[in-house]
């Protein structure tokens, strides 16, 4: 059974949180951090608390990064036990996640690809105002806090409607989240059996057997998992000239928009409903993940072999896939674009975390073979049309009886705009950390 | 990952026969993959020569090796399919006292990705690879890809040439043509 009062709620639970705010830190003094982290580590939400649901739960959610964890003063015997992608950081592997050209972390803004990013702390609130008042709160906090520097931060909002999650394209979001062995989280149909916590926490049985290979000392890593941000900038107004570049009547716009995806905006997925779109199926969470690829979808009829879902979870078409899996968290930044209005330059988009335990297995892989390996499946000059790094070099195949449809040279409907590696730890890993000297 | 100059090559002839000479560190420009260096793909696809030293005395315990995996495949044929291999070759020699064991692959994912799949079908199927008879082989293996990574990746020898007959055609591509041939065939028998 997992210890839920040790493990920080971000990864197990969501909060009911329409807005949150990320601040980026950097520790500019020798025993700063620690004196911030004393501070603030009572704010800190367990996935206990969390579950209780009481109204004076405390949601605040900090990771650091490994020079972070140097800032706060782990020594360098300590600091070598953690593994050789997160000690380099996200910056440095950006090449292995194929974020070049304009997704190449010289680009990022933010000082996220920078030494000195130490920390992140997420404030989650239940609206806009609450969000404002924690915002505030924490200024005045870091007022007190000499030496703690906000190197950026960000303000996340819910787009409306409030009634499911999507993002700024208007796909439906949220669709897909692995059930944690233990949790007594059945499964959604279609997914695939629970996963064995140790693939996201450490210190518990993974899918291989008994931890292994734990950063020490132990009560440093136990209960604690990586996770890798990204903030992805979404061209809504390229998105929609596209669609209309791509088809006459709405209708064909629609079903570009899906193939690229995967499922239509509303969530239903092509492989069960390949010729319309149908709302219900696309919110009906026992069955909208209800389906494989291999024998209900081979050639890519229904989802093409290089949309978006397919690539992310190729199901039964990959192998090892208990060892690949990861959990989603993060939401939209930036105002809404309205429908009939042209591109106003204001940047909008999603920040995304992946939470693993591995980024190396889970993360890495997912971005260096899935998201930007031009051969998956065979396609031979394709990415994800949504994640990948496009610049307009890259396909994408519909297939399409009788002829299939390609569009040739994809523009980019993404830029990467940062990213980072952080160490999510326990509470108690995070009170060890306090008390370093 | 294919590299920046195949990843941009759209759509290799396979009519044209081509050879590749392959700089000493193996690679064209270093582009660094998930445990080091990505070995680019060659007219001969993906592939490995790994050559490592034999612990005394365990010669026979990888030629019976050798025949467990033959057992393994005849049950069991799609065993190995997620390794995307066109072939292996597994080879015995000596030099002077000691024997060496060479191992040659050519397949269709990259290095890293063929030997983290391989760690974990070993695992899956509970066989214990013949590498355990070799010398400086990571005893912590099943725990430990990235140190099985490694070890690959220390006794991998690039080629400095490889051909290709039919240049850069995966076996997938193949079987898809070998499957089309049958079933072309088949139709004609029917109309016959």
């Amino acid at each position: 059974m997992l210890e839920l009062e040790d493990i920080q709620h971000f990864l197990i639970s969501r909060p009911s949180a329409l807005a949150a705010r990320y601040e980026f830190l950097a520790f500019r003094r020798s025993g700063a951090g620690r004196e911030w982290l004393k501070g603030i580590l009572d704010k800190v939400g367990t996935a206990k608390a969390l579950a209780s649901g009481k109204p004076e739960t405390r949601w605040v959610t900090i990771g650091f990064t490994w020079n972070g964890l140097r800032a706060l003063g782990l020594n360098e015997t300590a600091l070598a036990t953690f593994p050789e992608e997160f000690r380099q950081g996200i910056a440095a592997r950006a090449e292995i996640l194929g974020t070049t050209g304009a997704n190449h972390p010289e680009n990022w803004v933010g000082g996220l690809a920078s030494d000195e990013l130490h920390a992140i702390v997420i404030l989650f609130a239940r609206d806009v105002t609450e969000r404002e008042r924690c915002r505030q709160e924490h200024r005045e906090y870091l007022h007190q806090c000499d030496g703690v520097k906000v190197l950026s931060s960000l303000d996340m909002e819910a787009i409306p409607p409030y009634t499911h999650a999507h993002e700024h394209f208007g796909y439906r979001d949220r669709l897909s989240q692995p059930a944690i062995e233990g949790m007594g989280d059945e499964p959604a149909p279609g997914s695939g059996p629970a996963i064995k916590p140790g693939e996201f926490f450490l210190g518990y049985p993974d899918e291989d057997g008994p931890p292994a290979r734990l950063p020490q000392p132990a009560v440093l890593s136990r209960n604690g998992s990586y996770i890798a941000y990204l903030r992805i900038e979404e061209h809504v107004g390229a998105f929609r000239d596209f669609l209309r570049q791509q088809g006459d009547t709405p209708e064909e716009q629609e079903w570009v928009a899906a193939k690229l995806m995967g499922r239509w905006r509303s969530g239903a997925p092509l492989v069960l409903s390949p010729d319309k779109d149908d709302p219900e199926l696309g919110g009906d969470m026992q069955r909208t993940n209800d389906f494989n690829y291999g024998k209900m979808d081979p050639y890519g009829y229904g989802c093409p072999l290089g949309a978006h879902i397919r690539r992310m979870n190729p199901r039964d078409t990959a192998a090892n896939m208990q060892r690949r899996k990861m959990i989603r968290r993060g939401g939209t930044y930036g105002p809404p674009l309205p429908e009939d209005k042209p591109d106003d330059g204001i940047e909008r988009g999603i920040a995304a975390f992946v939470g693993c335990a591995s980024l190396v297995r889970q993360f890495e892989f997912a971005m260096n073979v899935w998201t930007n390996d031009p051969n998956f499946h065979e396609l031979g000059n394709e990415r994800d049309p949504f994640v990948g790094t496009q610049d307009g070099t890259f396909d994408m195949t519909i297939p399409k009886r009788p002829i299939r449809k390609k569009i040739v040279g994809l523009p980019a409907f993404t830029t990467i705009r940062g990213g980072a590696y952080f160490f999510l730890p326990g509470i108690k890993a995070l009170r060890y950390l306090t008390a370093l000297s | 990952m294919a590299t920046q100059a195949t990843a941009s090559a759209k759509e290799p002839d396979w009519t044209k026969p081509a050879a590749m000479a392959i700089p000493k560190e193996g690679y064209f420009k270093l582009q660094k993959g998930r445990y080091g260096p990505v070995y680019p793909k060659s007219p001969a696809c993906y592939g490995f020569t790994l050559i490592a030293k034999v612990k005394p005395g365990r010669e026979e315990a990888i030629r019976e090796y050798g025949r467990t995996l033959e057992k393994t495949v005849a049950g069991l044929p799609e065993a190995l399919e997620v390794l995307k291999l066109h072939y292996l070759r597994w080879v015995l020699f000596d030099i002077g006292k000691d024997t060496y064991f060479m191992y040659q692959g050519i397949f269709d994912t990259d290095f890293d990705k063929y030997t983290e799949d391989a760690v974990a079908l070993f695992s899956k199927y509970g066989l214990n690879t013949t590498f355990e008879n070799l010398e400086g082989f990571p005893e912590d293996w099943k725990t430990n890809a990235p140190a099985f990574v490694q070890f690959v990746r220390e006794h991998q020898h690039p080629s400095f040439l490889e051909y290709g007959e039919y240049p850069y055609v995966s076996a997938d591509e193949i079987k898809k043509a070998l499957k089309l041939k049958a079933a072309f065939s088949g139709m004609l028998d029917l109309m016959q």
